[in-house]
C-alpha cells in the first residue's frame, strides 16, 4: 500500500467513509430488491476507493461533478444518510426534495454539483466550476469524476481543450471500470486513455482505484498543484463495479464472467485491503473496526427506517422550482 | 390472430426489412450482444453479424452524423437512441444535417434513416430519461415523426419508416414494450398520414397519441357509462398528419381533445388543436382543449411524477365539461 496520510484519524475517517458507501449501497440494494425503491439505480459497490481516495483530499468549498453511479461521490463528499435515502425514496426531505432521485442526487452543503444522468453530461459544469474559481481568484479546485465510457462524448475533448488552454483548477477522474453498460472497454475505446488528455498538454495519471492510501495520495498532490495555477490534470483510476451495470443487471455472464468478478471482489477489495492495513500497521484493531462497521449498519438502518417512514413532497411542489425566484 | 408485445413487434419489423434489403443496417449503445437495455433488439446479431448490427460507444452526435453520411451514401441505415430524453446530444445531425439534406440539394441528395427512440414517464426515471420530445422534432420540416399505440402500430410503422426516402424519426413508448397486441403474421405496412378511427363516437373527439391512445380509450370507456358518446383518433403519425379524419371527426362532434404526452406548451397538442380550429371552426360547439405533460421537468418521486401526465379519469373530466357546455366561456 501506499503511503499517503499518516494522521491515525485521517486513516479511519477513509476507511469510515468506504464502509459507509458499501453499507448505503448494500442497503439500497436490499431497498430496490423489495420494491420499495422507486426506478433504477446504479451501484458504486467495488469502486469507494476512488470517490473516497480523492474526496479526502477536498474540502467543502472544492466542488465535485457526479455521474449516475453518484452514490459513492455523494457520501465521499460528505452527504448525510438520512438525506440521502430520502432522496432515493422520492421524499421531501431529501437532498433535492424527491425531484432529482438516484441519478441526480446533489449535496449543495458540501460542494456536490450533483449526480447526471447524461454520460458525459457533466464535463462542461466541471470545467465551468473550475473557470469560475479562476475567475474569483479562489483557490479551490473542481473534481469531474465520469466513467471509461464516457471519453467517448465529444464534449470532453472541446472542455479539456478549453481547461488546458486556460489552465484551469479542474481535475478529470476517469474511473475505469473495465465497462461501458454491457460492453468491454476496449471494444468501445480505442488507444490509450491517458494519452487523450496529453494530447491536449494535460498531465495524465494512472492508478490502481482499488488501493485508497495511493489514490490518496495522488490526489492530495494534484489538488495541491491545481490549487496553484498549475492543473489541469486527468487521473485514470484502474475500478471494478461488483454488481450489475444497474440494480436490474442480474444476468450478465454473456459479458462478464462470474469468475472475473470473484477475483476483483476477493483479492482486489478496496476495503478488505485497507482494512488489512490498518490492522497490520497497528492503527485499528480488528474489533475496533468491527465496531465501526457496527455503527455505521446501525446508522443506515436508522436513517433508511427514517426516510421509509418520511413523507412524500405534497402535490402543490410538483410546479415549484421550475424557475428560480 | 397471434399477440406479441411491442417489443416483437419492432424486432420483427427490423429483421423482416434486413432480410428484404442489404443496405439496411443497425446503429446504437449495445445493440448487438446486448440487445438495448430494453431487449427490444435481441437476436438481431446472430442473424445479421456485427457489421450489420454495429455496437457504437457512447457517442452520439458521432454515430448519428455517420448514419446521415451513410445514408446520403446509398445506405439505410437504423440508428438506435437509448432514450428519447438523448435526442438533445444530437440535434444538429438530426436538423440541421438530415432534415435539410435533400431540399438544400434541390431534392438530388437524399437521407433514408431511421432514428428509433422512446419517450414516456411514470417510469420513476427522473428529469433526463422520461420525456416525450416529439414536438421538438415535428418542428423541422423534412423529419417525419411517428407515434406507434401498440404492436401492430409499431411493426406496420416500422416497416415503413424503412423503405421510406426521409429521415423518420420513430417514438416507441418505453412503458409499453411488454404489451401485446394482435399482429398478423403475414406481412403488412401501415402508411404514413393515414389516421386509424380506434372507435366511433358522436359527442366528442378523443385524439391521442402513442400510449395516450389507450388514455384515451379508457377516457371514452368512462364516458359512454355515462352516456357520453366519444371517438377515439390515433394519428399514427403526426408528420405527415392525417388532418381530413380528425377535422372530418371534429365536424361530426363539434367536440375535441388532443391528448400527447409532450409537454403542453408549444406541443403537437397546440399544433392539431389549432389546425381544427382553422378548419372546423364553424363546426364548434366548444374549444378544442389540448391536454400534455405538465410544463415541468419530470420529477423523480412517484407523488409528483403521477401528477405531471394526462389520466383517463382527467380526459373524462375535461370531456364531460366541454360536452356540458361549462367551458364555451373558460375565458370569461
Ligand atoms: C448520453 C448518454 N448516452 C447513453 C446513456 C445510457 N448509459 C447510461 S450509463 C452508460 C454507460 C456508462 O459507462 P461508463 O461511463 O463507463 O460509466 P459506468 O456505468 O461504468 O460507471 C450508458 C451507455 C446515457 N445515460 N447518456
Ligand atoms: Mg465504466
Amino acid at each position: 500500500m501506499a503511503k499517503a496520510k499518516t494522521n491515525t484519524e485521517d486513516y479511519l475517517q477513509m476507511y469510515r467513509q468506504m464502509v459507509r458507501i458499501r453499507t448505503f449501497e448494500d442497503t439500497a440494494n436490499q431497498l430496490y430488491l423489495s420494491a420499495k425503491m422507486p426506478g433504477l439505480t446504479h451501484m458504486y459497490s467495488g469502486e469507494e476507493a476512488v470517490a473516497v481516495g480523492i474526496c479526502e483530499a477536498l474540502r467543502d468549498s472544492d466542488h465535485i461533478t457526479s455521474t449516475h453511479r453518484g452514490h459513492g461521490h455523494c457520501v465521499a463528499k460528505g452527504a448525510e444518510f438520512k438525506q440521502m435515502f430520502c432522496e432515493l425514496l422520492g421524499k421531501a426531505e431529501g437532498y433535492c426534495r424527491g425531484k432529482g432521485g438516484s441519478m441526480h442526487i446533489a449535496d449543495q452543503s458540501h460542494g456536490n454539483l450533483g449526480a447526471n444522468a447524461i454520460v458525459g453530461g457533466s464535463m462542461g459544469i466541471a470545467t465551468g466550476s473550475a473557470l469560475r474559481a479562476k475567475l474569483q481568484g479562489r483557490d479551490d479546485v473542481t473534481v469531474c469524476f465520469f466513467g471509461d465510457g464516457a471519453t467517448a462524448q465529444g464534449l470532453m475533448y472541446e472542455v479539456m481543450n478549453m481547461a488546458a488552454l486556460w489552465k484551469l483548477p479542474v481535475i478529470y477522474a476517469c474511473e475505469n471500470n473495465g465497462y461501458s453498460e454491457y460492453t468491454k472497454t476496449e471494444e468501445i475505446a480505442a488507444g490509450s486513455i491517458t494519452a487523450r488528455a496529453e494530447a491536449f498538454g494535460i498531465e495524465a495519471h494512472q492508478v490502481d482505484g482499488q488501493d485508497v492510501l495511493a489514490v490518496n495520495a495522488l490526489a492530495a498532490k494534484l489538488v495541491a498543484r491545481a490549487r496553484k495555477g498549475e492543473g489541469p490534470f486527468f487521473i485514470e483510476l484502474m475500478t471494478y463495479r461488483y454488481h450489475g451495470h444497474h440494480v436490474g443487471d442480474i444476468n450478465r455472464e454473456y459479458y462478464r464472467s462470474k469468475a472475473e468478478e470473484k477475483d476483483w471482489r476477493e483479492n482486489r477489495d478496496p476495503i478488505i485491503r485497507f482494512r488489512a492495513h490498518l490492522v497490520a500497521e497497528g492503527i485499528a484493531s480488528e474489533e475496533d473496526l468491527d465496531a465501526l462497521n457496527a455503527q455505521i449498519a446501525a446508522d443506515a438502518a436508522e436513517a433508511v427506517a427514517y426516510a421509509e417512514a418520511a413523507a412524500y413532497p405534497p402535490a402543490e411542489e410538483v410546479d415549484m422550482h421550475v424557475f428560480a425566484a | 390472430m397471434r399477440e406479441i408485445t411491442l417489443s416483437q413487434a419492432v424486432n420483427e419489423a427490423i429483421a423482416e426489412e434486413m432480410r428484404r434489403d442489404p443496405t439496411v443496417f443497425l446503429m446504437g449503445e449495445d445493440v448487438a450482444e446486448a440487445g438495448t437495455p430494453f431487449k427490444v433488439l435481441a437476436g438481431l446479431v446472430e442473424e445479421f453479424g456485427t457489421d450489420r448490427v454495429i455496437d457504437t460507444p457512447i457517442s452520439e452526435p458521432g454515430f448519428m452524423g455517420m448514419a446521415v453520411g451513410a445514408a446520403m451514401t446509398g445506405a439505410r441505415p437504423i440508428v438506435d437512441l437509448m432514450f428519447g430524453d438523448f435526442i438533445f446530444l444530437i440535434m444538429d445531425q438530426l436538423c440541421n444535417q438530415a432534415a435539410k439534406t435533400h431540399y438544400m440539394s434541390g431534392g438530388k441528395l437524399t437521407v433514408p434513416l431511421v432514428l428509433r427512440t422512446n419517450l414516456g414517464a411514470t417510469r420513476r426515471s427522473a428529469a433526463q430519461h422520461s420525456q416525450s420530445l416529439q414536438a421538438l422534432v415535428a418542428h423541422i420540416p423534412g423529419l417525419k415523426v411517428a407515434m406507434p399505440s401498440s404492436a401492430y402500430e409499431a411493426k406496420g410503422l416500422m416497416k415503413t419508416a424503412i423503405r421510406d426516402n426521409n429521415p423518420v424519426v420513430i417514438f416507441e413508448d418505453k412503458l409499453m414494450y411488454q404489451d401485446k397486441a394482435p399482429v398478423p403474421e403475414e406481412e403488412y405496412l401501415i402508411p404514413f398520414g393515414v389516421a386509424n378511427v380506434k372507435r366511433e363516437g358522436r359527442d366528442i373527439t378523443l385524439i391521442g397519441t402513442s400510449s395516450m391512445v389507450q388514455v384515451a380509450e379508457k377516457a371514452a370507456e368512462i364516458l359512454a357509462r355515462e352516456g357520453i358518446s366519444a371517438e377515439v383518433i390515433d394519428p399514427r403519425t403526426i408528420v405527415p398528419l392525417d388532418e381530413k379524419t380528425l377535422i372530418e371527426s371534429v365536424k361530426k362532434t363539434s367536440r375535441a381533445i388532443v391528448i400527447d404526452e409532450g409537454h403542453q406548451s408549444y406541443g403537437v397538442t397546440a399544433e392539431i388543436a389549432s389546425r381544427l380550429n382553422e378548419k372546423a371552426f364553424y363546426h364548434l360547439d366548444a374549444p378544442v382543449l389540448r391536454m400534455g405533460a405538465m410544463d415541468v421537468p419530470v420529477p423523480f418521486s412517484p407523488a409528483l411524477e403521477d401528477l405531471t401526465v394526462p389520466t383517463p379519469e382527467a380526459v373524462a373530466e375535461k370531456a364531460r365539461m366541454l360536452c356540458a357546455g361549462e367551458m364555451i366561456h373558460a375565458a370569461e
